[in-house]
């Protein structure tokens, strides 16, 4: 790595002393030598493993569970289903006022994705808590699924989620987040080019190599530590308190190093019913995701379709930029309207547009809930964005990294969520990007600045 | 039929911290008997180093070494509230907080340096190796050691403080959608040199060329890290990864690390990072998020230089063999 | 559930442990014996956070049953350090800063440490070879190639 300290050395004092130092990292003598203590790193007599069962279907109702055969299996000390749970209809942003609460813990009338929680199964061994479940019965009547975002979006759709009403989230601007800026049509009617394209993903998986999981310990005076690989304690802790409807104060949340999270250990699935498994048995609860179960059923990246429309002028300036933005949260909410909302406000990228129309979408799907992913919201939009700048640069055949320099923010221009830039440094990245590829660029643009001249 | 190479550019920006703000963080610190200080904290290390650099920005703002600070942390018994680990939002916003709360606990054991010294605590400087020196007498000293113990034993003075660190939440308005998403971005450019074989239509990617706008590289290597991990991820999420790859189709997903793709240790590019430093004027000595935003550009740098060599745009993530063939033959038709 | 006896040395250390028949050597080794530096991942053999060596023999605990340990001698991470002092591997990783959230460490050493016992001088190809079955979602690979290289330098200059 370079630090090419040549960049905005008038911007900084480098007067610094303990900071701007590779100073060798405290943790890592402990993850050498095998000692650093993640959350399963922990061993407790009479520990009860959580086995849970999952829907086979996409969308059914559930029409009985009979646990008796499971309960009866030898080692099972408690099988537990949607009557145990206190408050068992959550929603994780409920804590920032991004409502409604929209999932069920564990499903109680209807399963809306394939891998739903319905049933969880406590034994003294793993393999017993794996038999038992086997041996629940569980009557379903299948429902037609949608899985295609335009599918779901269309009259007489199944309606994936009754807590919505519709197949989108419902934001306080309407069925989508909106940000209008200038006059997209006007600006579209002066172009010299209009170029529409849409951009499709499909669902990334965090894939840390360890599993979410936590282990729940009685401390015997009707409180309960929870040893958890959670990226967010409080955030746990207070959703726990929410469906367990116990206050706070029972609730010890205990972390540490995290076997790699990358946004995948910021929903609440683990925590509540291993808390509630410990608290009804009096024994220590272990619910870990099996690698299957971290593949496929906790909630990955979000699919997204993105539809972007450009004017730009022949030379070379972008005078009109509308984006219509999907993001697929499967079937529930987890942090998709927030991802969604994220992304509302990333449009137009970090560029100068006179003229930007955004409409970002949450919508709800028979599939796994997507929610949170280093950068969802914005990695799949600077997709989209940065192949549809190259698309752009060559139909006015210009070169891709001379056509940015054209478009950059620069400090004090005005953004689309009508911010004004401050601390911009695109234009000085793709400067030393271009010195060091050799991509010839005019010395106008290598000379220019992101906040002199401004 | 044959291997054919080409390059690809993208730029990008990236907010730090939530968006729209309203994320809070807190620290607390105090020091022992002996002048060691400890941070208590619920914030989370993923693995990224938080631990570490919250050492060191406290070190530096109270002005004694790293190894002289402790990071309590991730009990909710012990530590105050912290919103969580996402969002690239650890360094800015539980920086910020942790430099509050150690602003606040120097002063304290300034002004028990100044009472032992009988001098005026504005006076006082520390060196850094743990002492305390009269500003221009420096022979005037007393070290931060017996400092804290004369707080304990004989002042009675806590040498401690607080520190919070609130973005106010902003509301978009509903018609214009006008709001304060972040006070602070950081920035990206890279350029992706790939190889693509129109017989096979596997890509490989011969190097990326990083260039991140960080505000302030607090720990250089740590930074480094993560920028290197994250441009593997972008490349992962380019060709690579999905949960899906029929996606709408359920079918077909990975369940294991031999169904779910990603580049091994044999599938490496030649990674080039570069660091520039605009630091964020709330930033933590200037430090902006870097987590998420690295992992970005390498994505469309690589769709675009997979369009360079082979002249076809592949819009749907990730950049398979089997698109990219599915688009030479329809090219060929064409 | 039916126990069996297993005894094994482990880290030069004599162990008896009575566990379920059919429990792997990872379940042994971390619910058992309390040596919790081997990792489980996956518990399928794709991820190799639990690697350790068995008689010299570099294993993925979780695809090895604890009873085919007996009278066996494992290694795992936590032993890897002598008199407190550490395996070049381990300096390597800490100087190179070749771990971030440490999951796959102690994988990743065993794995290497296999490679240098069999080929002190190993190649770039060598060592890229010897952790393709380690997943690390961190580092992105080339810091911990890199360290693994430069211990196996550290070693040779030992010996010479």
């Amino acid at each position: 790595m370079k630090l090419a300290k040549e960049y905005f050395a008038d911007q900084r004092q480098d007067d610094l002393n303990e900071l701007g130092q590779s100073r060798q990292r405290s943790d890592v003598p402990g993850h050498v030598t095998g000692k650093t203590a993640y959350f399963a790193d922990r061993n407790f007599p009479g520990m009860l493993y959580l086995k849970m069962v999952r829907s086979p279907h996409h969308h059914a109702r559930i029409r009985g569970i009979d646990v008796s055969e499971a309960e009866k299996h030898p080692g099972v000390a408690r099988v537990l289903t949607s009557k145990d749970i206190p408050h068992n209809v959550y929603t994780i942003l409920i804590l920032i006022q991004v409502g409604p609460e929209d999932e069920q813990v564990l499903a109680e009338d209807k399963v809306r994705w394939k891998g739903e929680a319905v049933v969880a199964v406590l034994a003294d061994s793993e393999r017993a808590a794996s038999e038992a479940a086997a041996k629940v019965r569980i009557d379903y009547e299948v429902l037609p699924a949608v899985f295609d975002m335009e599918q779901a979006l269309a009259p007489g759709a199944p309606l994936v989620n009754e807590y919505h009403g519709q197949n989108h989230y419902m934001y306080d601007s309407g069925a989508s987040r909106k940000v209008r800026f200038g006059d997209v049509e006007k600006g579209f009617a002066e172009a010299d080019h209009i170029l529409e394209q849409t951009y499709l993903s499909s669902p990334i998986e965090q894939a840390p190599t360890e599993t979410t999981g936590c282990i729940a310990v009685p401390e015997g005076n009707d409180r309960y530590t929870c040893y958890t690989n959670t990226q967010a304690m409080f955030f746990t802790l207070d959703n726990t308190s929410i469906i367990l409807q116990m206050p706070g104060h029972k609730l010890h949340m205990v972390g540490g190093t995290v076997g790699g999270g990358f946004g995948g250990k910021v929903d609440v699935t683990v925590e509540p019913i291993a808390i509630l498994a410990a608290k009804l048995t009096g024994r220590p609860v272990s619910f870990i995701y099996s690698r299957q179960e971290e593949m496929q059923i906790s909630s990955p990246r979000a699919a997204e379709k993105i539809v972007i429309k450009d004017g730009v002028m022949k030379d070379g300036r972008l005078v009109a930029r509308k984006v219509t933005g999907y993001t697929d949260a499967g079937a529930y909410s987890r942090h998709s309207p927030y991802g969604a909302q994220k992304g509302a406000a990333h449009y137009p990228g970090p560029y100068t547009v006179p003229n930007v129309s955004v409409d970002t979408w949450c919508v709800y799907t028979n599939r796994t809930p997507s929610s949170a992913m280093r950068g969802f919201g914005v990695t799949i939009a600077d997709f989209a964005l940065e192949v549809q700048m190259d698309k752009l640069a060559r139909l006015i055949g210009m070169d891709p990294l001379e056509f940015r320099f054209i478009n950059a923010y620069r400090d004090g221009d005005m953004k689309a969520h009508r911010q004004k830039t401050e601390g911009a440094a695109l234009i000085e990245c793709m400067q030393e990007a271009a010195r060091v590829s050799n991509w010839p660029v005019a010395d106008r643009y290598m000379k220019m600045s992101s906040y002199e001249g401004t | 039929m044959a291997v054919k190479r080409g390059r690809g550019v993208a730029a990008v920006n990236y907010p730090t911290g939530m968006n729209l703000g309203g994320d809070p963080s807190q620290a607390l610190v105090h020091s022992t008997p002996t002048g060691s200080f400890m941070v208590t904290l619920s914030s989370v290390d993923l693995g990224q180093g938080l631990k570490q650099v919250m050492a060191q920005i406290c070190a530096e703002t109270i002005g004694v070494p790293t190894e002289q600070v402790t990071i309590d942390t991730a009990d909710t018994d012990t530590g105050p509230h912290c919103m969580g680990t996402f969002a690239s939002r650890g360094t800015h916003r539980i920086g910020n907080a942790v430099i509050q709360a150690a602003k606040e606990a120097r002063q304290v054991m300034l002004e028990v340096a100044a009472e032992a010294l009988e001098v005026d605590a504005a006076d006082l400087e520390t060196d850094g190796t743990g002492n305390i020196l009269v500003k221009g007498a420096p022979q005037k000293s007393i070290s931060i050691f017996d400092t804290a113990l004369t707080a304990h034993f004989k002042l009675g003075r806590s040498i401690s403080g607080r520190g919070m660190f609130l973005i106010p939440r902003s509301y978009p308005e509903v018609e214009t959608g006008a709001m304060k998403p972040s006070t602070c971005y950081a920035h990206a450019c890279t350029v992706a040199e790939v190889d693509v074989d129109d017989e096979t239509g596997e890509v490989t990617v011969v190097s990326v060329k990083n260039v991140f706008e960080i505000g302030r590289a607090l720990n250089p290597r740590m930074v480094e890290q993560q920028l290197v991990g994250g441009s593997w991820m972008g490349v992962s999420h380019a060709l690579y990864e999905t949960t899906e790859p029929y996606y709408p189709n359920r079918d077909h997903g990975g369940t294991d690390f031999n169904e779910y793709l990603m580049p091994g240790p044999g599938d490496l590019a030649d990674t080039e990072i570069i660091v520039l430093e605009r630091p964020a004027a709330d930033g933590p000595y200037g430090a902006k998020g870097p987590g998420e935003m690295c992992a970005n550009p390498q994505i469309p740098a690589i769709a675009n230089a997979v369009f360079d060599a082979v002249g076809v745009r592949i819009d749907m993530l990730p950049i398979t063999p089997e698109r990219i063939l599915r688009a030479l033959r329809d090219q060929r038709a064409d | 559930m039916p126990k069996v006896p297993v005894q094994f040395t482990l880290n030069g250390e004599e162990k008896a442990e009575f566990v379920d028949s059919g429990a792997t050597l990872l379940k042994a080794l971390r619910d058992k014996i309390g040596d919790h530096s081997p990792k489980g991942g996956c518990h399928q053999g794709t991820c190799g956070a639990c690697s350790v060596l068995v008689d010299g023999e570099l294993k993925l605990s979780c695809l090895v049953l604890a009873e085919t340990c007996q009278g066996a001698s494992v290694t795992t991470a936590a032993g890897l350090a002598e008199n407190g002092v550490l395996h070049p591997l381990q300096r390597a990783f800490i100087d190179g800063f070749a771990a971030q959230c440490g999951f796959c460490t102690p994988g990743m050493l065993m794995a290497a440490k296999s490679l240098l016992d069999r080929v002190p001088n190993p190649t770039r190809d060598d060592v890229v070879e010897a952790i393709s079955g380690n997943i690390c979602r961190c580092t992105g690979y080339e810091p911990i190639i890199q360290a693994v290289l430069t211990a196996a330098r550290a070693n040779s200059q030992n010996a010479a």
